[in-house]
């Protein structure tokens, strides 16, 4: 599908790319586009991992403003609402007329045989929606006072609330939750890549640069970790960590976990790299001419593949993202109090309630879903933009 | 050939070893051991902590002494004896509690590895042969739903399917009736009347793999210039397709067959758990949230033995498969 929108594309881009190194040309100098430019204009083509970048883009967003995107603090607790569905909002009112977004007045029923409620509309009272609504006072990063929320109603929770996503059992909103757990989910990914980049990047470089026994000795140790079943592994890492520990604690260490094994792909992109390039002509111009090994690999080499790492690094972002809620949904990598979107699965996994309320599932399995989904569209697009001077 | 295999086995043995050592750590890492988790538990329940037997246990697990020795303790026992250790939480010994397991998940996984095969390299060759089909954005947009959908969560979502519009009951491996029974005809059809669940939540992701892995391998070989001699001097297209590119295509399949094993592993531990299947994966996490270590010790250290043989054994198969890698050797 992809490759059918690029070909659809590629005629008008390429006008773009004509006109720039004309302008170039007409003012006299010799036309140039740089290195990252090409890139820029092959990542452009792959429509759809531009729109992921923008998708991506918008939940790392929401993970570092949630206190301003979150109607609601995500631990309190709307003891009216328990389990109520996601709220309806329209934009027709009960007469037919066109409006802006609003929704109806909620009222609450207590069904006399099963003891649970059930919410129905009042269509006589309307809330608007507002953006930028203000309401209470909250401190954004523990930081800054701050009355404005992205989002809200004119009036107070205690009239009526607003749950975009439903509540869960105990009556938090979801959608606050889940605004909070992009924070622990998208970082835990984050700072994973940059512990196995470190990591890959060393040991990989030195098994490419050198070769021989190192290479062959970081070479076994890659193929060993690469054999062994990694969920069992991280299961038995993680359950091993002490109970008691504070949430940071446990969210650096789950990370290194699963850096553990996340180093190797690093590793092998960079290896082969190091290997294919040490054979080049400007690297041996560059031994020629005096450089020293640490010029030569920073300058000369790393250049040439730092397109190819960031290509990878976008690439096992989504796997870490996925394992952290894999862990944690089975209750072995964070736990409440911490909210992530593993730990919001784990809350729902209970089969009956999700028939209850199946909204306690969906929302953050199709957060997870989506942000994994946009990751490795966009690690995609980077990959076939990684290398510009290759033919299409 | 036979230096090949000797070679292999000769790197294999270190490798055993090294996985036996990362086991052990991992058993040693949960603060207290074994027996002071057990004394404290059984005065918890108000029994009587039997002296005589924690002087034997202390004994036979080298408790105290330093790590190597306890190390050398365990590893002899299993290796020299068979001997894996006591499980603390079904009071029982290791080795009657693990085999059965192990083995439904072994035959789980390598079905799930055979029906993914079945699938996606017929798939991938289509996708390949007649690119930009309707049948190829499919397979595409499969891929990404398979990357992007974590195993679990697909079985959550099957569970919830099937229980709220059937009234099938989709956990376990078994008809309630047949649970404990022997092995019987009938115990065999009704694991197969359960076990396509897990199979097609196992298979989707590493199918979608499988496809996007053959498609882009067949494209590249299909514009090599023996395949357009071959073309040109009349070969039906059928047998073009599937005598020579495909078979180089599909080399990947077998050389990376210890990944996919590795990761199919992975996955089954973590749908059997959700779908509570009578494999490794939920009694590994009960020995782990009860700090049974010589229980989760054993199903950590069997399932990654059984990984590495399986890889190879499948090492062994291109050699096989392949001419090519036959002939440098």
């Amino acid at each position: 599908m992809v490759n059918h929108i690029n070909q659809e594309n590629q005629g008008s881009n390429l006008d773009e790319e004509e006109r720039y190194l004309d302008i170039q040309q007409d003012q006299g100098s010799v036309a140039v586009a740089s290195f990252w430019q090409l890139i820029w204009w092959r990542y452009r083509r792959h429509r759809v991992a531009v729109f992921s970048t923008f998708v991506v883009l918008i939940f790392y967003l929401v993970a570092v403003f949630s206190e301003f995107v979150a109607p609601y603090d995500p631990e309190a607790k709307f003891v009216k609402y328990k389990l109520h569905p996601p709220t309806q909002i329209h934009i027709v009112d009960a007469d037919g007329a066109w409006r802006l977004p609003f929704i109806y007045q909620t009222v609450r029923e207590r069904d006399p045989e099963t003891f649970r409620n059930t919410y129905h509309e009042n269509t006589a009272i309307r809330h608007p929606i507002r953006l930028f609504s203000k309401g209470e006072e909250y401190q954004l990063w523990g930081e800054v006072s701050v009355t404005t929320k992205l989002f809200g109603l004119d009036v107070p929770h205690e009239e009526q609330g607003f749950f975009l996503l439903g509540t869960d059992r105990l009556g938090r909103d979801m959608f606050s939750r889940v605004s909070y757990g992009a924070r622990l989910s998208l970082s835990i990914g984050l700072i994973g890549v940059v512990i196995s980049l470190i990591l890959g990047v060393l040991l990989g470089g030195l098994s490419g640069y050198y070769g021989g026994t190192i290479d062959n000795i970081i070479q076994r140790i890659i193929e060993f970790l690469r054999s062994i079943p990694s969920i069992p592994l991280w299961m038995g890492l993680s359950a091993a960590l002490p109970p008691a520990w504070p949430i940071i604690y446990v969210y650096f260490s789950i990370t290194v976990i699963l850096s553990l094994i996340g180093w190797t792909g690093m590793a092998r992109v960079v290896r082969g790299k190091f290997l294919q390039l040490r054979e080049e002509e400007f690297v041996m111009a560059a031994r020629f001419a005096g450089s020293n090994e640490l010029r030569i690999i920073l300058r000369h080499m790393l250049p040439s593949f730092l397109s190819h790492i960031i290509a990878t690094m976008t690439l096992s972002i989504p796997t870490m993202i996925l394992s952290e809620t894999a862990l944690s949904f089975l209750g072995l990598g964070l736990r409440a109090p911490a909210i992530s979107w593993g730990v919001l699965l784990q809350e729902a996994q209970n089969i009956s309630a999700v028939a209850i309320a199946p909204w306690t599932m969906v929302a953050p399995a199709i957060m997870v879903v989506v942000a994994v989904t946009a990751f490795n569209f966009m690690g995609d697009g980077l990959r076939d933009a990684a290398d510009p001077y290759a033919g299409l | 050939m036979f230096s090949y295999i000797l070679g292999r086995i000769a790197v294999l043995i270190p490798t055993l070893f090294v996985i036996s050592v990362v086991t052990f750590i991992i058993i040693q890492l949960p603060p207290g051991d074994y027996l002071t988790t057990y004394a404290a538990q059984l005065r918890e329940q108000g029994d009587e902590v039997d002296e005589v037997l924690m002087a034997r246990l202390e004994q036979r697990y080298g408790l105290g002494q330093p790590q190597h020795i306890q190390y050398i303790k365990w590893i002899s026992g299993i290796i020299l004896r068979g001997d894996w250790g006591e499980s603390m939480y079904y009071q029982k010994p290791v080795q009657d509690l693990i085999w059965n397991r192990v083995g439904l998940t072994f035959i789980l996984s390598f079905t799930t590895l055979l029906f993914g095969w079945l699938v996606s390299i017929p798939l991938g060759v289509y996708s390949a042969t007649h690119q930009y089909s309707l049948i190829d954005y499919i397979v595409t947009a499969l891929n990404f739903i398979g990357k992007g959908l974590p195993e679990f969560m697909l079985a959550l979502v099957i569970m919830w399917l099937v229980t709220s519009y059937t009234d099938m009951s989709v956990g376990g491996l078994f008809s309630p009736e047949y649970m404990n029974a022997p092995w019987t005809l009938d115990r065999v059809i009704d694991l197969l009347a359960h076990v396509w669940i897990p199979i097609v939540i196992l298979a989707v992701g590493s199918t979608a793999n499988g496809i996007r892995i053959t498609r882009a391998n067949l494209l590249d070989e299909l514009n090599k210039p023996y395949v357009e001699t071959a073309r040109a001097k009349g070969v039906k297209e059928g047998k073009l397709v599937w005598k020579y590119p495909t078979r180089v295509a599909l080399n990947p399949f077998f050389s990376t067959v210890g990944w996919s094993l590795a990761d199919l592993i992975s996955g089954t531990t973590i749908v059997a758990i959700v779908l509570s299947l009578q494999t490794t994966g939920p009694m590994l996490f009960t020995a782990l949230i009860n700090q049974d270590m010589f229980l989760a010790g054993s199903f950590i250290l069997l399932l990654s033995l059984l990984t590495v043989i399986g890889t190879l054994l499948s090492d062994l198969l291109l050699v096989w498969v392949d001419p090519r890698i036959r002939l440098e050797m």
